[in-house]
């Protein structure tokens, strides 16, 4: 792509998406896609051009009528060597190619801006940083780029958007991450690829490009007056993960402040970065993923919390770098009549509402 | 065949041997108990087109709904159904036994100058055992069918669905163990039953295409029941393996599903390589192309194809590495199969080439699979895989394996044998027709499927934006062309088992031991045990054989 014209190449994709046979480009990857996609298309459309001349042609010179005695031919070594040295050399061509590609895309810059997505049965729910909440339908700035956190609630989905080439599985009990840098301001389809149950074919939606401007609008418009770390906070506070997790000198639990992104020494030897899958595991199933110097006395908070609360408590505990909100916390805490963990996702009162969300029927029966 | 019995060169005054495996013995039960391969064959191919046609009629439903962007001919758990059932029939019931437990049940003994299979009772055990997954399969259509998708991902298959995933992952597992039979009887026989002479080199290439299929039927089948198992324990007792929330991981199944259902594609595509190596080689009366490459390919693809299941899963979040190599490994299996279509091509090379019904599926065969192949390629290419899977270019590209490759080939094979094991001809020039037709209708079908898939329309819709409206209502309309093309072969075959002309021994002059006694063979294939004292492919001998006989004749006479 590089090495040709830009307004051809302009030209080109824009018929080919008059004639529908083209998605529009409209992120940073899509024309670096698109250009291995054209010379596969060309290589195979050679591939098979040589195939059917050659099938026509020996079917026209060889038929019976006009070369009635074959002559046998063993083979020829020179001619095999060549069908497998070539296809060889262009498979292996497509293979690093592709794989550059596939690095490009799943490998996020530094500067991108995180947005988490949440796919359950059957529609697909972001969480901004900013605490705007959407459902079947993402904004995006356009020239930024963004970093979607994946996961899924119940089953595999598949978040593709056509318009950006791009796609990653939101699977059960796990983050993936997929990246873009939307070019061109627009509404692009988003589907749900992965087969995921009755409305599968209703797990569509829209992605919006906005301009910088037009972003900023809709960030303000649509603000559910909370960041989602200060809903994080809250749920830590109702969840009394501040109990133990204060940095008191007789803290049960390590402290949380700067923990994120750093190495961990578990007891069972390992050490481990702590990201967003550490944190998530480390709420969920706590006994697994025990600091050294602490004993494995937290509970685990496996069915008490939905994916969008350990997203929020995930994204406070990122951005915590001292424990003076957390001795707040501890102080609040200690006033509320309960502050027994296992009581705290009853009392609607203290935590984000969908803290308590229902949980799928198949994820309870454990 | 017996020197006093000769070979009339006028096949018209011909008559059917009185004496042939369809008429030693009669009665249901004399077919029922049989151990005879070559009756054990001709169960399967019945059963076998029982089901491509029920799978043929979910696959109509499929196209009609989306013929309109709405789900609104069916609703959209009727169409999962429809489609998870299309899917287990056509791979579990037809694909996988399609040429093997027919064309290879009944001519790899022949072809190797063997008087069975060397298990005939595991033979004919298999196919009951399919017979049992199939009516399995049956009893979930009608109560209820199942709506997993014939990949049963987890946990929608364990935790999220009511509908019949026990009995149609016992329909599998049971229909599994009769590819396993299967497989065991042909590696066993082709060890063991050689006729004297019959080197592994000698063997003809449909022997060799099976051989390495065998191997992964044996090898990759066992996982599969492995992995139904696992799911069949989950959703009764819960035990857990591929639950996140109890510690399990959902994409270990993943892995054991397409540890087999990866290699399962060589298994559905090899045997169909076999038929085109020798429909190829006896029409333009050549010996083919690199024999030694050709074989070898068979076994490279059954080697490199256990290697390269984790090319389903390049967008699940699997290790970067791990995509790098699996990468890798599924562009190496493509190269044996770029051999195989070029020496094909060139045994066309310096022929004498008649273009009866076998060569032009074995044709449409060459230009389908090559497109089918190459479109692999863009998949197994980590990058443009990321645009393109979950798609219906993924759709497009293995129906062009599956259908336009296996399905001719399977069809080629069949025109080919059928004097054989009939005795009688199909009518030629009805079955011509009927192979341009479904060329044709299956092009119209699948072509545009790709278009679909590089526009980005996700598989396994009930219902899809407006603007894909078109290339749908092209692929229904191919489907209907390609449906009569399927049609005509059941009705004119048929026909030509009473009013068909008398076949002969060899009618198409081929050269392997199969053709070299009478048509329907005898229940022990042959009066005298074969030699083979030639090579395989090999026209000269045929042609001194011959004009040996043409001696006898004037010398009788």
């Amino acid at each position: 792509m590089d090495h040709i014209s830009p307004v051809l190449w302009q030209y080109l994709v824009k018929w080919l998406t008059n004639f529908q046979l083209f998605p529009p480009e409209a992120s940073r990857i899509a024309p670096q896609m698109d250009a291995l996609l054209f010379f596969m298309v060309l290589v195979s459309l050679i591939g098979l051009t040589i195939v059917v001349l050659l099938l026509v042609s020996f079917s026209i010179l060889y038929s019976k009528r006009r070369h009635p005695v074959a002559i046998q031919v063993e083979g020829s070594t020179i001619l095999e060597a060549t069908w497998t040295i070539i296809p060889l050399g262009l498979f292996l061509m497509m293979f690093v190619w592709g794989a550059l590609i596939y690095f490009r895309v799943y490998t996020p810059p530094a500067n991108a801006m995180n947005i988490y997505i949440v796919g359950k049965q059957w529609m697909w729910k972001a969480e901004h940083p900013g605490g705007q909440h959407e459902i079947n339908s993402l904004h995006v700035p356009v020239n930024q780029p963004v970093q979607l956190t994946l996961i899924s609630q119940d089953v595999f989905h598949s978040f593709s958007i056509p318009a950006f080439r791009v796609k990653r599985e939101a699977i059960p009990g796990r983050y993936t991450t997929e990246w873009f840098e939307a070019t061109q301001v627009g509404t692009y389809h988003l589907f749900c690829t992965q087969y995921c149950g009755t409305n599968h074919s209703q797990m569509i939606g829209d992605v919006v490009v906005l301009s910088e401007a037009d972003y900023k609008k809709w960030l303000r418009d649509s603000t559910s007056g909370m960041s989602l770390a200060q809903n994080g906070e809250r749920l830590f506070a109702s969840l009394s993960c501040a109990a133990c997790h204060n940095a008191r000198p007789d803290a049960r639990g390590p402290s949380l402040a700067n923990v994120y992104g750093s190495q961990q020494h578990l007891i069972n030897g390992q050490t481990v970065t702590a990201d967003d899958a550490f944190l998530r595991q480390a709420i969920l199933n706590p006994s697994q993923h025990v600091t050294q110097g602490y004993a494995p006395i937290m509970p685990t908070y496996q069915g008490q919390i939905s994916e969008e609360g350990i997203i929020a408590l995930v994204e406070y505990i990122k951005g915590l770098d001292s424990n003076y909100r957390v001795e707040q916390t501890l102080t609040t805490t200690d006033l509320l009549p309960e502050g027994k963990p296992a009581a705290a996702g009853k009392q609607p009162a203290t935590a984000k509402p969908t803290a308590q969300g229902p949980q799928k029927p198949g994820m309870v029966q454990q | 065949m017996s020197d006093t019995i000769v070979k009339l060169p006028d096949q018209s005054t011909a008559r059917i041997p009185k004496v042939n495996f369809i008429t030693k013995e009669n009665g249901l039960l004399s077919w029922l108990l049989t151990g005879d391969h070559k009756r054990i064959a001709i169960l399967y191919l019945i059963s076998i087109t029982v089901f491509f046609f029920i799978g043929g009629a979910l696959a109509g439903l499929i196209r009609l709904e989306l013929l309109t962007p709405q789900s609104d001919l069916l609703a959209s758990d009727t169409y999962n159904k429809v489609f998870t059932m299309h899917g287990v029939v056509m791979v579990f019931l037809f694909l996988v036994p399609s040429v093997p437990a027919t064309l290879g049940n009944f001519f790899i003994p022949m072809m190797i100058g063997a008087k069975d299979l060397a298990l005939p009772k595991i033979n004919l055990l298999s196919w009951y055992l399919y017979v049992v997954g199939g009516i399995l399969v049956l009893v979930t259509m009608v109560t209820g069918g199942v709506d997993t998708g014939w990949t049963f991902t987890t946990p929608l298959s364990t935790h999220y669905v009511n509908t019949n995933v026990l009995t149609t992952g016992l329909a599998i597992f049971v229909a599994g163990f009769s590819s396993i039979f299967t497989g065991l009887n042909f590696i066993v026989t082709i060890h063991k039953m050689r006729a004297p002479g019959m080197t592994w080199f000698r063997m003809p290439l449909f022997v060799w295409a099976h051989y390495a299929a065998s191997i992964l039927m044996v090898l990759g089948t066992p996982v599969l029941a492995i992995a139904i198992t696992l799911v069949a324990l989950e959703r009764t007792i819960g035990i857990g393996v591929f639950d996140p929330t109890k510690g399990g991981d959902p994409l270990l199944f993943q892995h054991l599903f397409w540890f087999y259902s990866h290699p399962a594609v060589y298994i559905m595509i090899l045997p169909g390589m076999g038929v085109i190596s020798e429909v190829i080689s006896t029409f333009s009366r050549k010996r083919v192309f690199g024999y030694t490459a050709v074989a070898f390919s068979s076994v490279a693809i059954a080697v490199f194809g256990f290697f390269v299941w984790a090319h389903h899963m390049f967008i699940m979040g699997i290790s970067n590495y791990a995509v790098l190599v699996f990468s890798l490994l599924t562009m190496l299996v493509a190269v044996p199969s770029a051999i195989k279509i070029f020496n094909w091509t060139f045994t066309l090379y310096k022929g004498s080439i008649t273009f009866e019904t076998p060569m032009l599926y074995a044709f449409g065969f060459i230009g389908l699979f090559t497109i089918g192949g190459l479109t692999g390629v863009f998949l197994g290419s980590a990058g443009t895989d990321i645009h393109l899977t979950e798609t219906y270019f993924i759709v497009a590209h293995f129906h062009f394996v599956m259908v336009g490759g296996m399905l001719m080939a399977f069809l080629s094979g069949i025109h080919f044998w059928w004097p054989k094991m009939t005795g009688r001809m199909y009518p030629e020039k009805i079955s011509q027709f009927a192979a341009v037709v479904t060329f044709i209708g299956f092009n119209f079908t699948f072509f545009p499927q790709f278009i679909l898939g590089t526009l980005g329309m996700p598989r396994r819709y009930a219902a899809y934006p407006p603007e894909f409206q078109i290339l749908n209502v092209f692929s229904t309309a191919g489907a209907t062309i390609l449906g009569v093309g399927y049609m005509l072969p059941v009705l004119y075959l048929v026909w030509s088992l009473r009013y068909g002309a008398i076949a002969g021994d060899n009618p198409w002059q081929a050269t392997g031991l199969e053709w070299q006694t009478q048509s329907p063979p005898l229940t022990e294939n042959f009066t005298v045990a074969p030699i083979m004292d030639h090579e395989c492919y090999d026209y000269e001998w045929l042609e001194s054989q011959n004009r040996q006989k043409e001696d006898e004749v004037a010398h009788v006479g």
